[in-house]
């Protein structure tokens, strides 16, 4: 249970094709993550398979059957919204049974299931209070509460961290990683802060303008990113991108270096003058004026005592340097 | 932070509210009053504000001509039954216009809206010809269906900007949560525009309380309502101006005692909306 599968999904807004041909396998079990700028589609191709929007043309498939015309509540897939979504005039224990309700489920069974999902995720405490009166973590708990008492084929969630302040943020991610490896439930997840896309998926997919750029494990979206799109995207902070001379040298027109394979060395290598210097205890991140080679990002490990100003020499990891061509592509 | 206001202001401004607020409420104020004149001192000039003999033969007088209680239902029937088809007919119409809009919504708004710009007796022949081969003349049926009718527009407006504040998202996780459409509208949005309901509901009432047009056109006695009972006081034996200001205390009377104690709903909603 939890396959779903899109072919050639179009979704087009009068004139404005947000989704120009889709084709994607989501695997049992699989936690998925879309990745992507804001407008890329991400979010519609998750309304999609949620059913809340019709698709323009294509079939989706839910668990080999064709679901593409099915309303949302038989697709049995559960929804955690950007907004929580709660029930404002129920009380959380009315929020988790809500779906128990409509599928017309006895009253004991709901009180047992809303129980068991109220302690996973420590609700139990303020099980009887309405969500006007939780915090907004609390309410994001009620929400994937929500979702998890009915047992879908598989959850989907719209950017449901991104109400949160970030110190929360990192522990609702663990969070729901935990639940997924406790679920073993198909998960798709629509973000757009790649560092939730690489610490939560098995797949990403990484969408722009509506079109699918790369998919892969977050591994193989680093190491080898299919194009310039998903080289600048994936990693924080962002790989450098080198056109021109010292791109040639390596038989490309563009280079990628990422922040993290640059090495500040005594002498020999690039030669630069530090912008800025970001100290954040465990590295410490140099914005360097390099001359043509443009501004450039590095990674120096620990404490590094360069202050703005300095001059730098930087040499890059030369196996770590990904060469891309004239058409953007990367080249193994 | 308050702005300031000078005490000169303060006075003002208060004198001048109490000043607009007598002036619309003093038509009510000597109807009143009126009503506990001996019938010629209600006709007096210049006109005996308190010191008049105070009696309550009017009342009594009222009650033994006309049978009070019948017109009150009729009302009661009227009021009650045209809001709440109304809300029925209208509770849908409004979730499809602010949930799921098409192209010609907005003017669809507008187009009901105008109805109510018509003067209603260019429909009157048309509308008393189709009463009159149904048989709905003088029927409590028939004037629930005409004031539902001329209400409507208003009903499904009031409901439309209520729900427009209502975030889709929470309807689109009914619909995941596997709600179909009636278990949405039931359990999801009506709870949460409930007051929205309330307040719609009780302009509602007193506007079809309040009808006069339509009520005291197309009854003669089975179905007349309170304004039908006013409007028989003032016949051509002559006028009555202290029976007829009984008669007008006690049609009046029901609806601002509701309409006192639902004020702060009312004005809650009238205004909702307006300000985010």
């Amino acid at each position: 249970m939890g396959q779903i599968t899109l072919k050639a999904v179009r979704k087009s807004f009068g004139d404005v094709h947000v989704i120009p041909g889709i084709d994607l396998v989501i695997n049992e079990g699989e936690f998925v993550v879309f990745v992507g700028p804001s407008g890329c589609g991400k979010s519609t191709l998750l309304r999609l398979i949620a059913g809340l929007e019709d698709t323009s043309s294509g079939t989706i498939e839910i668990d080999g059957a064709d679901a593409t015309n099915l309303a949302p509540a038989k697709r049995k897939l559960a929804m955690v919204f950007q907004s929580y979504a709660l029930y404002p005039h129920m009380s959380v224990r009315k929020n988790i049974s809500f779906p128990l309700k409509m599928a017309g489920m006895s009253a004991e069974e709901q009180e047992k299931r809303v129980a068991h999902a109220a302690k996973i995720l420590n609700l139990s405490s303020y099980i009887d209070r309405k969500p006007g009166q939780l915090s907004g973590g609390q309410r994001q708990r009620v929400a994937i509460g929500r979702a998890i008492v009915r047992e879908p084929s598989a959850f989907l969630f719209d950017e449901p961290l991104s109400n949160l302040d970030a110190a929360l943020r990192v522990n609702m991610r663990q969070e729901i990683s935990e639940l997924h490896q406790s679920l073993k439930t198909t998960m798709i997840y629509v973000t757009h802060d790649q560092v939730e896309a690489m610490t939560m998926a098995d797949k990403i997919v990484v969408l722009n303008a509506g079109r699918i750029e790369q998919v892969g494990s977050p591994m193989e979206l680093y190491n080898s990113p299919a194009n310039l799109f998903v080289a600048g995207f994936i990693g924080s902070p962002k790989a450098n991108l080198i056109t021109g001379a010292e791109a040639e040298k390596y038989n490309a027109t563009t280079i990628g270096i990422r922040p993290e394979h640059l090495d500040v060395v005594a002498s020999g290598g690039w030669e630069g003058r530090v912008i800025l210097s970001e100290h954040l205890g465990s590295d410490t991140f140099l914005k360097v004026d390099a001359g043509v080679l443009g501004t450039l990002t590095v990674r120096a490990g620990g404490e590094v005592a360069l202050r703005s100003g300095d001059s730098v020499h930087m040499a890059p990891q030369m196996d770590k340097i990904m060469r891309f061509g004239a058409d953007g592509k990367f080249m193994a | 932070m308050a702005r300031a206001v000078s005490n000169k202001q303060k006075t003002f401004n208060t004198v001048a509210a109490w000043s607009v607020a007598l002036l619309l409420f003093f038509p009510i104020a000597w109807t009143i009053l009126t009503s506990f004149k001996p019938e010629a001192q209600a006709v007096a000039s210049p006109p005996i504000w308190l010191g008049f003999d105070w009696t309550l033969q009017n009342y009594i007088d009222v009650n033994e001509q006309r049978d009070y209680l019948r017109f009150f239902w009729n009302s009661v029937i009227i009021a009650v039954g045209s809001t709440v088809l109304g809300l029925i007919i209208a509770i849908p119409a409004a979730w499809s216009m602010a949930f799921v809009p098409g192209r010609w919504t907005k003017d669809l708004l507008m187009w009901m809206l105008s109805t109510k710009m018509m003067p209603a007796v260019g429909v009157l022949v048309p509308i008393y010809l189709v009463f009159t081969r149904m048989g709905l003349l003088d029927s409590r049926i028939g004037l629930v269906v005409v004031l539902t009718l001329m209400n409507l527009p208003i009903i499904v407006w009031m409901l439309y900007t209520y729900f427009k504040e209502i975030p889709g998202e929470i309807l689109e996780a009914a619909r995941m949560d596997g709600a179909g459409l009636r278990a949405e509208i039931l359990y999801v949005l009506m709870p949460m525009a409930l007051p929205g309901i309330a307040s719609t509901f009780l302009l509602n009432i007193i506007l079809a309380w309040n009808e006069a047009f339509w009520t005291i056109t197309l009854t003669v006695t089975n179905a007349a309502p309170l304004t039908k009972f006013i409007a028989s006081f003032s016949s051509p034996q002559g006028l009555f101006y202290a029976k007829l200001s009984a008669a007008s205390t006690m049609a009046i009377a029901p609806i601002l005692i509701l309409g006192w104690f639902s004020q702060k709903q009312l004005v809650r909603g009238l205004t909702f909306g307006a300000v985010k």
